[in-house]
């Protein structure tokens, strides 16, 4: 069964290949532990348990929670109206859902503070009834809404292209009501696809930096998110604490990353038998 | 109303008419909520304050050196990333060895990586409190606060595009095509040029066509390594975002517009290359081959 053939070109790619992730990702990251961990373990616990710190993990990690709630809920309704449904500009949505990938996040950090300031389209509808979005934790929210939005549609929509329609029939036949059905049948196919949507967007939402400084509003304790805290601690030229702070997200990122592939590997082996 | 009344299986799960027009119309008012008035909002205040403010905001030389420079480290990165997406798709699909997986995972590390933290990381390698700064100091070589280090950031930020387009569908192809040819006595080059390459191009084109938008629309990492110099090291984003905080609101949307008119014919060049069955396979690089679906012969 193994027939050797060995094709040619496997020293010069593996070289750049090797060279080019060594050089870029892993030296930057690796030089980034390093400055870590020169601080020694105190004064590592200390800058990273800060109550600055803390707080920013919290309003990070809450917002970014709520945010990939909301995109659960949204990103799943947009792919099964993408997928089941036929209606007058449908493509024009499919194709707007990338939206968010395009387009810069500085401009789309701008653009969503304009709308929800105080004065603007949303805000201004919104102030009589005393919600504030804009330079408020829901700020954060909205900004990571729209920049995680197309992980979960982009992961759940072709699981949900290629489910059996012989498996909703079965399961139509014997009776089920369309919600039974839904939670039972459908729900469960798609809760691999989901998951990883959900951890791609969560862990994208953790490290967003663009959209959110536009409209956080960059309070202390309060508004401020942990990518925030780290550049300006390199703004104060306190650059070991920059490193720490730094390198909290980046272990998350590698925790988050971790999760994401255990996650792939179990949806592939659920889609590989089907 | 659109479905044909003359279809003659049962209707699927969700298909009762106020389901659907619940789903739909939920779908459509959150979308035009939250994707379609940023984007709305955009080109209402860039013209917010007449055309000739527009224009003279994008002729402005300040403005004019950040979409030079933004184009300049395009030009630099993106042909850098191609070669290396397609070294890397070569190397990982088309032999064995032990550590693929690995590398794999190496390649999509940028991916979840806050752009922060990968701008932090390159001034601990090229600043002055890094590896080699006091090094490049001495030899007088600028990398940060330079073309070199914005183009360094945002190539870390953007190493998976390309390969992560190319290796699901190089793994789908196989190997067998380029064994045919080198065992006809093709060279290597002649191979990947004649054989693979054909195979490859949409995906290939949709990869850099991503890849481009990111890289001139990257933000955190090119704030952290530009040092912000007006009219030296801004890029457009950097410069959007320096209008912005100078309260020339008008100003930062009249040079927000040019990026997102980058963004609406990345959009509309990832539809019409989807249509050539490029980004179907465009799945998590680990989903090994893709289901057969979509892959035209």
């Amino acid at each position: 069964m193994t027939r050797r053939r060995v094709l040619p070109g496997l020293p010069l790619s593996l070289g750049i290949t090797l060279v080019y992730v060594g050089l870029i990702v892993a030296l930057p990251l690796a030089a980034l532990a390093v400055k870590a961990a020169s601080l020694g373990p105190e004064d590592y616990w200390r800058i990273v348990s800060s109550p600055r710190a803390v707080a920013s993990y919290r309003v990070t990690a809450l917002s970014a929670a709520t945010a990939t709630a909301f995109n659960l809920v949204f990103g799943l309704s947009l792919a099964w109206v993408l997928v089941r449904y036929r209606f007058p500009g449908k493509r024009l949505v499919d194709a707007i859902v990338d939206l968010p990938f395009a387009l810069p996040t500085a401009v789309a950090g701008i653009a969503l503070t304009t709308l929800f300031a105080p004065n603007g389209w949303f805000g201004s509808i919104l102030a009589p009834f005393g919600v504030k979005v804009a330079y408020t934790p829901l700020g954060i929210m909205v900004a990571m809404s729209f920049t995680s939005l197309p992980f979960i549609v982009r992961t759940v929509q072709p699981v949900l292209e290629d489910l059996d329609p012989a498996l909703e029939e079965a399961a139509q036949s014997l009776g089920g009501s369309d919600s039974e059905i839904f939670l039972r049948v459908i729900l469960p196919l798609l809760t691999p696809a989901l998951l990883a949507g959900v951890s791609l967007a969560f862990a994208r939402s953790l490290g967003e930096f663009g959209a959110i400084i536009f409209i956080a509003g960059n309070q202390p304790m309060e508004t401020e998110i942990t990518a925030l805290l780290s550049f300006i601690r390199l703004e104060e030229y306190d650059y070991q604490a920059a490193a720490a702070i730094a390198s909290v997200l980046l272990i998350t990122a590698f925790a988050m990353l971790a999760v994401t592939n255990l996650l792939q590997a179990r949806a592939l082996r659920y889609t590989g038998r089907s | 109303m659109s479905t044909p009344p003359s279809r003659r299986k049962p209707p699927r799960v969700g298909d009762g008419p106020l389901i659907r027009r619940s789903l739909i119309g939920f779908v459509l008012v959150v979308g035009a909520l939250l994707v379609l008035s940023p984007l709305l909002v955009i080109f209402v205040q860039a013209f917010s304050a007449g055309t000739a403010a527009f224009k003279a905001v994008i002729l402005h030389p300040d403005t004019l050196h950040a979409i030079g420079l933004t184009v300049a480290t395009a030009l630099i990165a993106v042909p850098v990333n191609t070669a290396f997406g397609i070294a890397a798709a070569w190397a990982i699909t088309k032999f064995d060895f032990p550590g693929r997986r690995l590398l794999l995972v190496v390649i999509e590390i940028p991916f979840s990586i806050s752009p922060i933290v990968a701008g932090v990381a390159y001034l601990f390698v090229y600043g002055l409190q890094g590896l080699f700064g006091p090094a490049l100091q001495a030899a007088d070589v600028k990398i940060l606060f330079a073309l070199p280090g914005i183009v360094l950031a945002s190539m870390f930020v953007t190493a998976p595009f390309v390969a992560r387009e190319l290796i699901p569908l190089m793994q789908a192809q196989g190997r067998d095509l380029e064994e045919a040819a080198t065992s006809l006595g093709a060279s290597g080059w002649r191979t990947f040029f004649s054989v693979t390459l054909p195979n490859i191009r949409w995906a290939l084109l949709y990869g850099v066509v991503l890849c481009n938008a990111r890289v001139m629309g990257e933000f955190g990492a090119v704030s952290v390594v530009s040092g912000n110099i007006r009219g030296q090291t801004n890029t457009l984003p950097l410069h959007v975002e320096l209008l912005y905080h100078d309260y020339q609101t008008a100003g930062a949307f009249a040079a927000a517009s040019t990026l997102t008119l980058l963004a609406i014919v990345t959009i509309i060049a990832k539809v019409l290359l989807e249509r050539q069955g490029a980004g179907r396979s465009g799945r998590p690089a680990l989903a090994a081959p893709a289901p057969a679906q979509g892959s035209k012969p």
